[in-house]
């Protein structure tokens, strides 16, 4: 299966990422080699195969008690933010 | 209008009752000071690892229980993919293809008194999202991560609903049940329950759906029913000028009352959910579910059924008693102290002078002046005749405005009742010796007049003749009888 160029587009987007157009043939090309190899995995018989939610097949998720454990460590955590007021982390304009 | 069928399905969040955050172990108390609730798994640091709250898992089996649904057996969380600033990991950790409850059901009673049931698809646990707040802040969006991480319950409802009313009917059902499993404390206020509605039309007596719009994030049931009724007023009106509804996410503006477009949503909405790998399936065994069962309250529709069986109660009456945990232990109260055999009286004074003193104050009946013991002796004055349920509810607010019980007030007006005949033959003598007229307009044939006559025996005696005796004395002498 190829990828056309419309497709990394949205694909960049989606993850924010911003491609040149330099770029954009190699991503279109290596996109698509990647999805391709991937491909042949729907050649394999799977009927009748349960789908993996996990490579950890037969494990099943721990649960933990109800118990609040960590506390306020936000001027700490907030060292590495580009802006902070008041408590706030502070981000460009967001509104609908 | 009236040519036009409207579907409504809605997705409601609440946020689980947890002491502690869905996948760490930062609490969850509301109101804390910005980012002093949020440790490095919910600001999605790298590296670290998410843990499940048992608790959130126990509450949604009970959600799942109560709405008899199935509850899986395995079920596996999935990262939902989008940017926005209050997800810092850039994705949100839900659950997509095998939720924790599908296919249940819930019985909603309608204005009309007829029950309708609602179709409930799923319910799923999920991560919320941090806030942003944007006032106060020139240019920029100031982010509270405290809420992200806190557990929620998305519950979808099947598009089973038919109008506006019957969403909030629904909704306030729901609101019921996850407060009486004690999953959810409700608040709305704090938006710790809050919907999403699926709105279509389509020309009545079509089959297929038309094409619907959600509106995002209501949070008053008030909201509900405005939104969803703009909305479809919106759509019928459009598709009538010649146009299409588009799929999109709307917002309601409750200044303006009107839904508006929320065009930043719509190229976003492809979230390539995932398994995330951080977690594994959770499964649940059947004593799990056991233990959960065992610790399910009487439900809603369970005591509204007990207090139409063991009360006599109208099916209306025990639905609106039932409402609350808390309403229904206060009429219990009530009852326990006046007997079964009031217990009409009871619920008339619970639903009647109690509700509206509450709402007219707009505290909780749990914070009620007046108290299931007070009311009772109140209600007992009634039923041993010394006071007239029309005088009761003069006592009833100097009893919420004073907070004194029943027995004083009576006492300290002189509210007693006059059920001493000869009393109240003397008033009625007067009476008619006052309106000669109408004494000879009665007796000619004017029967109207019994209620003048009524009256005025009550203005002489301040109220206090006891109804069922006046009536019959007055009849008796107005008939020209000399008892």
């Amino acid at each position: 299966m190829s990828l056309t160029r419309h497709d990394v587009e949205k694909i960049a987007h989606l993850a924010r990422l911003s491609i040149t157009e330099q770029e954009m043939p190699v991503y279109v090309s290596s996109l698509s080699s990647i999805v391709s190899f991937v491909d042949e995995l729907s050649r394999a018989e799977t009927a009748g195969v349960q789908p993996m939610a996990h490579p950890l097949e037969g494990q099943h998720q721990r649960l933990r008690p109800d118990v609040p454990t960590e506390s306020d460590h936000h001027e700490k955590y907030q060292v590495i933010a580009p802006a902070v007021a008041a408590g706030l982390y502070v981000v460009p304009r967001v509104i609908e | 209008m009236s040519n036009w069928e409207v579907v409504i399905g809605l997705e409601i969040h609440a946020q689980l009752a947890t002491k502690s955050k869905i996948f760490s172990g930062s609490p969850t108390a509301y109101g804390a000071p910005p980012n002093t609730q949020a440790d490095l798994v919910d600001l999605g640091f790298p590296g670290v690892l998410p843990v499940l709250n048992q608790r959130a898992v126990q509450m949604a089996v009970k959600f799942g229980l109560a709405i008899d649904a199935s509850v899986a057996p395995r079920s596996v969380f999935a990262r939902k993919n989008y940017f926005y600033p209050d997800l810092p990991k850039g994705y949100q950790i839900s659950q997509y293809e095998l939720p924790i409850v599908a296919r249940g059901s819930l019985k909603v009673m309608l204005d009309d008194g007829t029950v309708k049931t609602i179709g409930i698809t799923r319910a799923h646990l999920e991560e919320d999202a941090g806030k942003s707040l944007h006032e106060g802040l020139a240019n920029a969006t100031g982010i509270d991560l405290n809420r992200a991480g806190t557990p929620l319950l998305e519950i979808v409802s099947e598009p089973d609903m038919r109008s506006a009313k019957e969403a909030v009917a629904y909704m306030k059902k729901i609101h019921t049940l996850v407060r009486y499993l004690e999953i959810c404390d409700g608040n709305m206020q704090e938006g710790s329950f809050r919907c999403d509605a699926n709105v279509s039309v389509r020309p009545k007596g079509q089959e297929k759906f038309g094409t619907r719009a959600e509106i995002k994030n209501l949070n008053s049931f008030r909201f509900v029913e405005k939104a969803i009724q703009y909305e479809v007023a919106r759509q019928v009106e459009l598709i009538e000028g010649g146009g299409t509804v588009v799929q999109e996410t709307r917002l309601y503006d409750s200044d303006k009352d009107e839904t508006r477009s929320m065009r930043s949503k719509e190229e976003a909405n492809d979230y390539r959910y995932f398994p995330d790998p951080d977690l594994l399936p959770v499964e649940i065994d059947a004593a799990f579910i056991a233990s959960v069962r065992a610790s399910l309250p009487e439900l809603p529709d369970q005591k509204a059924a007990r207090f139409a069986k063991d009360f006599a109660l109208s099916a209306y009456d025990a639905g609106v008693l039932s409402a609350s945990r808390e309403l229904g232990a206060y009429f219990e109260a009530v009852i326990a102290g006046v007997g079964a055999g009031h217990a009409k009286l009871a619920a008339n004074w619970v639903m009647g002078e109690l509700s509206s003193a509450l709402n007219r104050d707009n505290i909780d009946i749990e914070n009620a002046k007046v108290d299931p013991k007070q009311l009772t002796g109140l209600l007992l004055r009634i039923v041993d005749a010394t006071i007239s349920g029309k005088i009761a509810k003069e006592v009833f607010e100097a009893m919420w405005s004073e907070g004194k019980p029943a027995d004083a007030i009576i006492e300290a007006k002189g509210l007693r009742q006059i059920t001493d005949a000869g009393a109240i033959e003397g008033v009625i003598d007067a009476v008619m010796a006052a309106n000669p007229a109408q004494l000879a307009d009665y007796r000619s044939g004017k029967d109207k007049l019994f209620g003048f006559f009524v009256g005025q025996v009550m203005k002489a005696t301040g109220g206090k003749a006891n109804p069922a005796q006046l009536n019959e004395l007055l009849k008796s002498k107005l008939g020209g009888g000399n008892a």
